[in-house]
């Protein structure tokens, strides 16, 4: 079964490679992987669909979960979510054909991007099983090129990020856990906002 | 400006101000400038003749400590050689920070000398890693991989810096915090959890605990300790976790598992309440998982929660770090003392009775012979001479098996190997770190006479050093545990499994300047073992054991823990 998978990571070198390694560790084949920046210029979000035997889902978004550059791993599979793709089609359409394709086009709320003589190029955005539909539909006039989005999913409910507040170093040894280091954080340790670095580099 | 300095020196800085005091590694083309650093700085590098070895050594500085261990090697081949070390330290949770050499930034990506992708090999085989793109990220990294490494459940972490990184110029102030908002730890436990596990073990009649090396890693051996003295229960130690309860304690029944004892399996299968301790339901330990502990309700802790729910659904999962989570449920397993104390104290008598009666049936018991010696009697010998105190690394195969039955250690961090990954080559190197972290302890490297001539190299870094560790070789001339799978279920096909040429130890070891010698007539065992714990300095004992003693008792891979073997089967026709 279809798993959808929506993920916040940090835009780090590598984190892309991270979390698909979770997948490819299992030998777990991916749908669709789609990946774009946030509001915050250091976040992306990133949406997954993979088949996943169900029992194995949670163990799934959990080590996504435990990766360091991942905020927060959601399976939205079974939860209320709306799930896009993205779609284009160029379809060759002769002369006596090109009313009906228009007319099928609109049907699945598909926009005209290029006419020519040859056909039509048209995008459609909807859920992918209809995609699935419209381009089974355009099919039947012949030939045609596809390339789809992948699909990017957004939750209906609100998910509340946890994140980990800064930590003073060194911690020195193990013993110290965070929820200490927090405190040491609270009692005045706390600098400026993290990732400004101490070194001021000499360029030669 | 004082603080003025290069990249190599920076990380030299951040490693002094993580408290790293030694480390292991093995100096390459690009490493240069820090080696240059490092020339004049205090901070001790210990110069191994492998970079595996690097790694392992730092993983028994860390497993005999519980500090980080720091291990250096250069790009591409070192950087390479570094990998087993690393997914061992992954499979058992090891704090490791292990730093490569990268070819110079502007070559990256151009298949320079020595050039490997370790930020991308490495991915795979390390909690976290990271390449430092230019030396202004370089101290935060720093404390990050430490922090990464130490905290949560422990793991390896990999810094990749480029020369240009450590020859570049900065100025340098130390770093005082990091941010890591995705990396979350969960210590405390969930208190209603607790509280309702304390409910659930006061109302079982059949209680039983399961700890594993959560217990060495968190430090929680006291804890554990409390939780079976008021409960007074059956406890068992797995591979990772023997020590965590003193063998000698009384609630303590022995290692689970493939070649733990009948009490310990029979007791896991017959419990009504499994207490699973910093564990992960390894295949080793439950045999077959669906046939695992039937009538057990599961009440798991464990710092990571992707262990949860695993390989076994527990009907009470906890997360939180085994130390915190115990000392919270001791208090509310005393505080619900009064009220259910009594209620199943009959049925958990009863039950404890069993547990003994089948402790008496089967033991792990030593076996001895007048004309060979029996491996199991050469670890009864090490029991002896390290009276639980000593610190034995052992190697992978059957000697591990018969040390981790019969030699007992009174607390953790004693018993250092390689459990989930099974690397051989392991025992020597990683006695080396122990030593180095630990002067003060008497340190045996316990290997095989396969595993052994994987680490041969090192015997010159322990003759360098002067490190007084008694290196004793199980020598049976064959890899054992192989040879052992080959005749149970291979039709006694012995394939690529007999060692047979040794090196004369006494001449080995006096080849590197120490002492050494062979050992053959169990009369001569004891007093052979004796002189080496005697020599000051390092001693390789090579015994010869009985060749073809096999571990027992076994349950094979895969069966259940009821189809349990407990001594050798008698001899069957080979079906042709």
């Amino acid at each position: 079964m279809l798993q959808v998978i929506s993920l916040l990571l940090e835009n780090k070198p590598g984190a892309l490679m991270r979390v698909t390694g979770v997948l490819t560790a299992r030998g777990y084949n991916i749908e669709s992987l789609t990946v774009a920046g946030t509001l915050d210029p250091e976040l992306s979000r990133m949406t997954i669909v993979v088949d996943v035997d169900p029992t194995l889902r949670a163990q799934v978004i959990k080590q996504m979960n435990k990766l360091v550059n991942v905020l927060q791993a959601v399976d939205l599979t079974d939860s209320r979510a709306v799930v896009r793709d993205l779609v284009l089609v160029r379809v060759r359409a002769s002369l006596d054909m090109r009313t009906a394709v228009l007319k099928e086009a609109e049907i699945f709320n598909a926009r005209v991007i290029d006419s020519s003589t040859e056909g039509f190029a048209l995008e459609a955005t909807d859920d992918p099983e209809k995609l699935n539909e419209f381009i089974q539909v355009m099919r039947s006039y012949g030939d045609i090129e596809v390339t789809r989005s992948g699909a990017v999913a957004v939750s209906l409910e609100s998910k509340k990020l946890r994140l980990q507040p800064p930590i003073p170093t060194p911690l020195g040894s193990r013993d110290r856990t965070s929820a200490e280091a927090l405190r040491a954080v609270k009692t005045g340790a706390q600098t400026g906002r993290d990732g400004e670095t101490a070194v001021e580099v000499i360029e030669e | 400006m004082s603080n003025l300095m290069s990249g190599a020196k920076m990380l030299l800085e951040c490693l002094g101000r993580e408290g790293v005091d030694c480390f292991f590694g093995y100096p390459g083309g690009v490493t240069l400038p820090f080696y240059d650093a490092l020339y004049d700085h205090h901070i001790r590098h210990v110069l191994v003749r492998h970079e595996e070895n690097a790694c392992f050594a730092a993983e028994g500085y860390a497993r005999s400590t519980g500090k980080v261990g720091v291990c250096c090697a250069t790009s591409g081949p070192g950087a390479t050689n570094l990998i087993t070390g690393l997914v061992d330290s992954m499979m058992d949770s090891i704090p490791i920070v292990a730093i490569t050499g990268q070819v110079p930034t502007k070559l990256i990506g151009s298949d320079a000398f020595q050039e490997a992708d370790t930020f991308g090999i490495t991915r795979s085989c390390t909690k976290h890693n990271f390449l430092v793109k230019n030396l202004a990220e370089l101290p935060q990294i720093v404390h990050e991989a430490f922090y990464i490494a130490s905290s949560g459940r422990p793991g390896p972490v990999l810094v990749d810096v480029p020369k240009d990184v450590f020859q570049a110029q900065g100025h340098y102030s130390p770093v005082t915090s990091i941010h890591l908002p995705g990396y979350k730890v969960f210590t405390e436990g969930h208190t209603g959890q607790v509280r309702r596990a304390a409910q659930m073990i006061w109302e079982a009649e059949r209680p039983w605990v399961y700890a594993g090396g959560g217990i060495v890693a968190a430090g929680a051996s006291p804890e554990l300790r409390e939780l079976v003295e008021i409960v007074d229960m059956p406890a068992v130690c797995t591979l990772m976790g023997l020590g965590g309860l003193p063998a000698e304690h009384p609630n303590f029944v022995s290692m689970p598992g493939m070649h733990g004892s009948y009490a310990a399996n029979i007791g896991m299968s017959n419990c009504d309440v499994m207490i699973a301790l910093g564990v992960r339901f390894d295949d080793r330990v439950t045999g077959r998982i669906s046939a695992f502990a039937p009538h057990a309700k599961v009440i798991h802790v464990d710092i990571d929660p992707a262990e949860i729910g695993k390989n076994r659904a527990p009907d009470l999962p906890i997360v939180g770090d085994v130390k915190r989570v115990l000392q919270r449920l001791n208090k509310f397993l005393q505080e619900l003392a009064p009220d259910l104390q009594a209620k199943n104290a009959a049925s958990r008598k009863a039950w404890w009775g069993q547990v003994r009666g089948w402790k008496a049936e089967h033991p792990l018991a030593p076996v001895f012979s007048d004309t060979e010696i029996k491996p199991q009697h050469l670890m009864a010998e090490l029991d002896r001479l390290s009276g639980g105190q000593a610190i034995v690394t052992s190697d992978v195969g059957q000697h591990q098996m018969w040390a981790a039955q019969l030699i007992r250690f009174s607390e953790p961090r004693l018993w250092i190997n390689s459990g989930g990954l099974g690397a051989m080559g392991f025992g020597l190197p990683a006695a080396i770190g122990a030593q180095f972290a630990r002067p003060d302890k008497l340190v045996f490297a316990l290997v095989g006479d396969g595993g052994f001539q994987m680490s041969i190299p090192e015997l010159s870094t322990i003759a360098s050093y002067g490190l007084p560790i008694k290196i004793v070789v199980m020598n049976n001339g064959y890899l054992g545990m192989v040879r052992q799978w080959q005749e149970l279920f291979y039709n006694n096909r012995l394939s690529s499994v007999e060692l047979d040429c040794f090196p004369d130890a006494e001449k080995l070891a006096a080849a590197y300047g120490f002492k050494g010698r062979t050992v053959q007539k169990p009369t001569e065992l004891a007093s052979a073992l004796e002189t080496a714990v005697n020599e000051p300095g390092p001693y390789l004992l090579n015994v010869r054991v009985a060749p073809f003693e096999n571990v027992y008792p076994m349950i094979p891979a895969g069966a259940a823990v009821h189809e349990m073997v407990l001594g050798p089967p008698e001899p069957v026709a080979v079906p042709k």
